[in-house]
């Protein structure tokens, strides 16, 4: 089927909106969306959801005979698919541009980068060695192919085991996996790739494009980092002209999202550790909700729903104090404020992302602070048991983390905002709302809790 | 939502059909069979009650009953084609039997004659442009399907413009076609939708319900901003506000009002109201 046009008003309306820093999802303009990452019974089969975007990942071995330059080291082989149920405009043909580019870009990040020890792939020097196949194929397409492709295929290489082999002089012995453990491959460091997308000849930057805002996009950068802050590949397509600062800007920003995506990958492999381990249930079949009706379920989008402009006043008026209470907020000069005591900050002039959690499950209690910088206004929404959370745009975002495995990771920059000094445990941090209203009325502090009620798994 | 179908389940292998009336508002099945009300009578004890003698014997009355959407007429019974829920609507005036129909969710459309939909317009070639409406083919709309169009005065149409029109023409066997004009001549809300504005498309069942008269979600909407919406039949909704804020609002709204019951709804909407 060919591919539904985009329509001029449609065209107009995304970039009017990005040039006023709003995404049709409520993000922030560095945010990512929810990531998924589930298992399957098999080792070294996995599914990533980013967003709606779904990639499915599955690796497996093989013993061959090696390449006649390349004796002692094992080969690779990296494969991406695009299924046909994952738009409507891919068909077996069609796809060819789009095919080769990401095959190639996750290549270049996976091969390249040297991240897995191919040498311990090793068998018999000259006559048999490992061959690691990894296999992706995409089952939904909502943007932003190029960065859950590459999450799946390294969180697949991790979870991953080969059989076991033990070479005695001239004897090879390949166990079953019932006869030894099988031993997990060898892997250096987790290349991440990260999208950038170009607006207006590179005026505006957002990262992890949504379906739609990659059809309106004038360029993509993507750069593949691991969390050491070492760059693996990047690549720039569409033809825009980057500036030197701009590249920079956005390799500190990769360097970030690397971090927490890597953080976020290593717990889920944890807790499939923990739980194969004990015996419990575990696969594709046990991340699937029972007993719900899953069709009629929606991700929450935070919308901004305030006119600052309009009935500010009456809102204060009516907002409930929040009910936990941090310690109080020093006061340096008026318009800055501090919690809480913090390492210092070694990013420089790049401000720091906080996380927030939503896999607690419980439901928390929302109170809502936002503060607007032109007007200096405050305004606050009462929170109550809601499913759909807003957020003020151009304000900073804090949550309480509660739970043991956050599975799902969002988190929000934005440039205006002065630098809050970071808690000790950047994850845990908290807000005071009450004092923070007492004290400064025009404050540039932002403050604010967002609430889920979570309905997933 | 789901009801328990372990009756329809009993029924399905191959057992006699039910009557129509007595499964309204339930969970169908495809290759359910239905019977209609007069078959019911006459399949019953027969000869039973007292009936007046007709000087045709033959003949039995027949009450006029339209097949909607869902339903196939098979012999002399109704066959179920897609699953969901039956319903019935009683004839207006007098004779006939009313409308039976399948209320089933989708989200691909396929074209029908008389329906309103939004389209893209994909290429402009001679006399007529590509309009693409979400069916399996583009639809062709002559530039004198508008109004006050003649040959000398066209319409300003571009491609990539949104069109808001009605299928003439809409089956299996041909391109579908349609126009921007009513059988009078007029425009009657038809016709080229303004520039700004926000598309985006839902399931087709959310847009029948937006569109059932006296719709709570809509009256609710209309109360918060002032704002414009086109509803097309294909699943695609236009909408526009002053700002590009509200406009995402809505579009959002109108998203989530699919898998919310109306509690959630009118919280949302009393906290929308507030701020």
């Amino acid at each position: 089927m060919k591919e539904t046009p985009l329509s001029n008003c449609e065209r107009r309306f995304l970039l009017r909106a990005i040039e006023e820093k709003k995404r049709l999802d409520g993000r922030q303009t560095y945010d990512y969306r929810n990531i998924r990452i589930s298992f399957g019974t098999d080792y070294g089969c996995c599914v990533v959801e980013l967003g709606k975007t779904r990639v499915l990942g599955q690796v497996s071995c093989e013993l061959v005979s090696p390449k006649l330059n390349r004796a002692t080291e094992g080969i690779l082989f990296f494969n991406l698919e695009l299924s046909q149920m994952a738009a409507p405009a891919f068909e077996p043909g069609r796809q060819s541009d789009l095919l080769v580019k990401l095959n190639r870009l996750l290549e270049r990040c996976l091969r390249n980068s040297k991240c897995i020890d191919t040498e311990s792939l090793c068998v018999v020097a000259g006559e048999k060695v490992w061959q690691i196949r990894v296999d992706l194929h995409l089952l939904n397409h909502d943007g932003n192919i190029i960065d859950a492709a590459s999450i799946a295929a390294i969180v697949a290489l991790c979870h991953f085991r080969r059989p076991d082999v033990s070479v005695q002089g001239d004897e090879i012995t390949l166990y079953t996996p019932e006869e030894r453990d099988p031993v997990p491959l060898s892997i250096h460091h987790m290349p991440i790739c990260v999208s950038f997308a170009f607006f207006q000849q590179g005026t505006y930057l957002l990262v992890d494009p949504n379906e739609r805002e990659e059809r309106v996009m004038d360029g993509l950068l993507v750069i593949a980092m691991n969390k050491h802050r070492e760059i693996c590949t990047i690549q720039s397509s569409g033809g825009i002209m980057l500036l030197k600062d701009q590249v920079l800007r956005c390799s500190k920003i990769a360097g970030v999202k690397v971090a927490e995506i890597t953080e976020l990958i290593l717990k889920a492999l944890e807790n499939d550790q923990k739980v194969r381990k004990e015996g419990g249930k575990f696969g594709f079949a046990e991340s699937i909700a029972n007993q719900r009706i899953t069709a009629f379920k929606m991700e929450k989008a935070p919308i901004d729903t305030s006119d600052v402009e309009e009935k500010a006043e009456e809102i204060i008026a009516e907002a409930e104090p929040p009910s936990e209470v941090v310690s109080t907020p020093v006061l340096w000069t008026p318009g800055t404020a501090q919690i809480g005591e913090g390492v210092e900050n070694s990013w420089g002039d790049l401000e720091d992302s906080e996380k927030e959690d939503d896999e607690g499950g419980g439901d928390e209690a929302i109170i809502l602070d936002s503060i607007k910088m032109d007007t200096g206004v405050e305004v606050s929404d009462i929170g109550s048991q809601e499913q759909k959370s807003y957020k003020e745009l151009g304000t900073r975002l804090a949550e309480k983390t509660e739970g043991d495995a956050p599975i799902i990771l969002s988190d929000s920059e934005e440039e205006e905002m002065i630098i809050l000094e970071p808690d000790k445990n950047p994850k845990k941090i908290r807000t005071q709302t009450t004092s923070a209203k007492q004290e400064k009325a025009p404050s540039k502090k932002p403050v604010k809790r967002r609430k889920k009620k979570r309905a997933a798994n | 939502m789901a009801e328990p179908v372990s009756v329809a389940a009993e029924y399905l292998a191959g057992s006699r059909a039910r009557a129509a009336r007595t499964v309204l508002g339930q969970v169908v099945l495809p290759g359910e069979e239905l019977l209609l009300p007069e078959q019911e009578d006459a399949e019953g004890p027969g000869g039973a009650g007292e009936r007046p003698l007709s000087l045709n014997a033959g003949a039995r009355s027949r009450v006029r009953v339209v097949c909607g959407p869902g339903l196939r007429r098979c012999g002399d019974r109704l066959l179920v084609t897609k699953c969901g829920r039956l319903r019935h609507k009683e004839p207006g005036s007098g004779c006939g039997g009313g409308v039976y129909w399948v209320d089933s969710q989708q989200k691909r459309y396929v074209p029908v004659k008389g329906d309103h939909v939004i389209g893209i317009v994909t290429a402009k070639s001679g006399d007529i442009f590509k309009v693409d409406v979400g069916g399996s083919e583009p639809a062709s709309l002559s530039y004198l399907s508008f109004e006050g169009a003649t040959k000398r005065n066209r319409p300003n149409v571009q491609v990539g413009d949104l069109i808001y029109g009605q299928f003439v023409v809409a089956n299996k066997d041909m391109e579908p076609e349609m126009v921007c004009i009513d059988s009078c001549g007029r425009a009657n809300g038809m016709g080229v939708i303004g520039q700004d504005g926000l598309l985006f498309k839902v399931t087709l069942g959310l847009i029948r319900k937006l569109l059932a008269p006296d719709c709570e979600i809509i009256q609710e909407v209309g109360k918060l901003y002032p704002l414009e919406i086109v509803f097309g039949m294909n699943g695609r909704i236009w909408v526009k506000a002053k700002t590009i804020q509200q406009t995402l609002i809505l579009a959002n709204i109108l998203e989530a009002c699919e898998h919310m019951t109306s509690d959630q709804r009118k919280q949302i909407f009393s906290r929308l109201a507030e701020s």
